[in-house]
């Protein structure tokens, strides 16, 4: 018999693994348990802490957190005309920003993915995906340098007769700083969107007597529009909850509801009342993202 | 075709784009030469007087050694976790499987001050004392979906026929991981291994919630603009800090240059 010149660890594997073969569920199982099992005590936990934190009050004394139930933060969120305003602000500059990023990205995706040759192509997709990734502190850092009033942007703007501007520490500042940082992030969905569409097609609209610009409506454009979809969850998401780009380049004159948020866990000390404003982030979030769902977003991601 | 006009014009732009996305960069590396106390532009004098004092700065150091050593542990958790949820995702059809992968994807769809505070809030309330290892826990969570990204392109080109070949041809189960499937898989590990370094090496609006008494690169990097008078020395720090994440993420792309399996993070 074969089996008697298999060392013993050995036939212990393979009668392991022809059990593991005969019963994919169980192989299923033991491949779910360590990710899921991770996402759901690390991260799913620990959202629902922050949830039920929400509700929970800070005692004013001890500091400590008092674990019965309340409405008061959300009740404070209701009527807070600070956060109302903020809520405002931040929701309209991550609209303002994704559409800029658009705007910004679409030309260039589309150069990438239809016009440039390929060592073009594959250059432009290295040179996109390089800021992206280059340290986001940095570049926010970078922007408050450019921004200030003896910032390289109002010394360029001298060079050619203009400004100065004094855009230093306002929402100027930084929807310039954030349409730049989450750039990479709108472009890559985009070209990948752009990239799949076949050329036939495009050349069946032509045959089919459209024009340039109706190619591009009819055509490219609904086959773009996952990709942009996609890509817009990140700009809207990243700058919904940012508050180092906001401390950075908006300086202390500006709040966003990622900031308040800071600051009411770090200065304030109020975790519950953090916890309750950061509420708002996630429901503006889902709210959108079920939007976006609609777009084929989540094909595109 | 696009009529010609609309191609120089589309040239010019995709080229004032890219001079957008880099003229930052150059700015930074311009700066951290700025002989100047205090930033100015343009520059007057220059002098390697910030990098001496990046180099020779033992807090710095320090930070860049817990830097790494996040970076490494998080990048291990990941790979781990991230390869397993790809195999289970992929290789298998199943009530539930686009939640499990949004839920993947939902840390770094979240905006990233809602995953800290979450964090901190479960901190405090299961009274864990904020380490190194909270932190790793924390960037491990956000690089999962980097390194199943990655592995699931991968999966989704190569079928499962070859591991079937070599299961028909004798192997076990372990034979075929060891000799069939990890091969074929180790570019993909090795793309999604340097993305969640790079990711977590920078990482800071999560950091800054997890994070004990020790400081990670970024975090020295955002306490030290608030010194004024060694606020310069944090450029001659980016430069390199730049320079270290780019080295992974070309690494990255070119292994994983056909799969396309960062374009999206």
């Amino acid at each position: 018999m074969a089996t008697e010149s298999v060392p013993a660890p050995v036939a212990a594997r393979r009668r392991l693994s022809a059990f593991l073969y005969r019963r994919r569920w169980l192989k299923l199982i033991l491949l779910m348990i360590p990710p899921f099992g991770w996402m759901v005590v690390v991260y799913l936990a620990s959202l629902a802490v922050l949830l039920a934190t929400a509700f929970w009050q800070q005692d004013v004394l001890s500091g400590k957190i008092i674990h019965t139930f309340t409405w008061d933060n959300l009740q404070y969120i209701r009527h807070d005309p600070t956060v109302h305003k903020v809520t405002r602000d931040t929701v309209q500059m991550a609209v303002f920003v994704t559409l800029t990023d658009i705007v910004l990205a679409f030309p260039l995706a589309y150069y990438m993915a239809r016009i440039a040759s390929r060592r073009t192509r594959a250059l432009l997709l290295v040179g996109v995906l390089m800021p992206l990734w280059s340290s986001y502190l940095i570049k926010a850092y970078t922007w408050r340098l450019m921004t200030g009033d003896d910032g390289t942007i109002n010394w360029a703007l001298g060079k050619v007769g203009l400004g100065p501007l004094h855009i230093a520490f306002t929402l100027t500042a930084m929807w310039l700083a954030f349409s730049y940082i989450w750039l990479p992030y709108m472009v890559l969905p985009i070209y990948a969107a752009l990239e799949r569409i076949p050329n036939s097609l495009i050349e069946a609209s032509g045959d089919l007597g459209g024009r340039a610009w109706r190619t591009l409506r009819s055509v490219i454009m609904p086959l773009a529009l996952p990709g942009i979809a996609a890509g817009s969850i990140f700009t809207f998401s990243l700058t919904l909850g940012d508050y180092i780009m906001v401390d950075l380049v908006g300086g202390n004159k500006t709040d966003f509801l990622g900031s308040i948020i800071f600051r009411y866990q770090g200065v304030a000390n109020d975790l519950p009342l953090a916890a309750a404003v950061a509420i708002i982030p996630v429901v503006v979030i889902t709210v959108y993202l079920l939007l976006v769902k609609r777009l084929g977003a989540f094909e595109a991601l | 075709m696009e009529p010609r006009g609309v191609r120089i014009f589309l040239r010019i732009f995709a080229f004032l784009v890219m001079a957008f996305l880099y003229a930052p960069l150059a700015v930074i590396v311009m700066a951290s030469f700025n002989a100047s106390q205090i930033p100015t532009w343009p520059i007057k004098h220059y002098s390697t007087h910030w990098w001496h004092l990046a180099l020779h700065d033992t807090r710095a150091h320090t930070a860049l050694i817990n830097s790494v050593k996040v970076g490494l542990g998080a990048t291990a958790v990941a790979l781990l976790l991230g390869t397993a949820a790809a195999f289970a995702l992929s290789r298998f059809r199943f009530f539930g499987q686009n939640s499990l992968s949004l839920l993947l994807v939902l840390p770094i769809a979240l905006p990233g001050i809602v995953t800290g505070l979450s964090l901190l809030s479960a901190i405090k309330y299961f009274s864990v004392t904020p380490s190194l290892l909270t932190i790793v826990a924390g960037h491990a969570t956000f690089c999962i979906v980097v390194v199943y990204n990655n592995v699931v392109a991968r999966l989704r080109r190569s079928s499962g026929s070859l591991d079937e070949a070599s299961m028909d041809l004798g192997a076990d189960g372990w034979q075929t991981f060891r000799h069939v499937t990890l091969p074929n898989l180790a570019t993909a590990l090795v793309a999604g291994g340097l993305l969640a370094f790079a990711l977590s090496f920078d990482e800071i609006v999560v950091t800054n919630f997890t994070a004990g008494a020790q400081e990670t690169l970024p975090l020295w990097i955002y306490n030290q603009f608030r010194l004024p008078n060694t606020a310069q020395e944090v450029n001659a720090v980016a430069v390199i800090v730049i320079v270290l994440t780019a080295i992974p993420v070309y690494l990255a792309q070119r292994l994983m240059r056909d799969t396309g399996g960062i374009t999206a993070r």
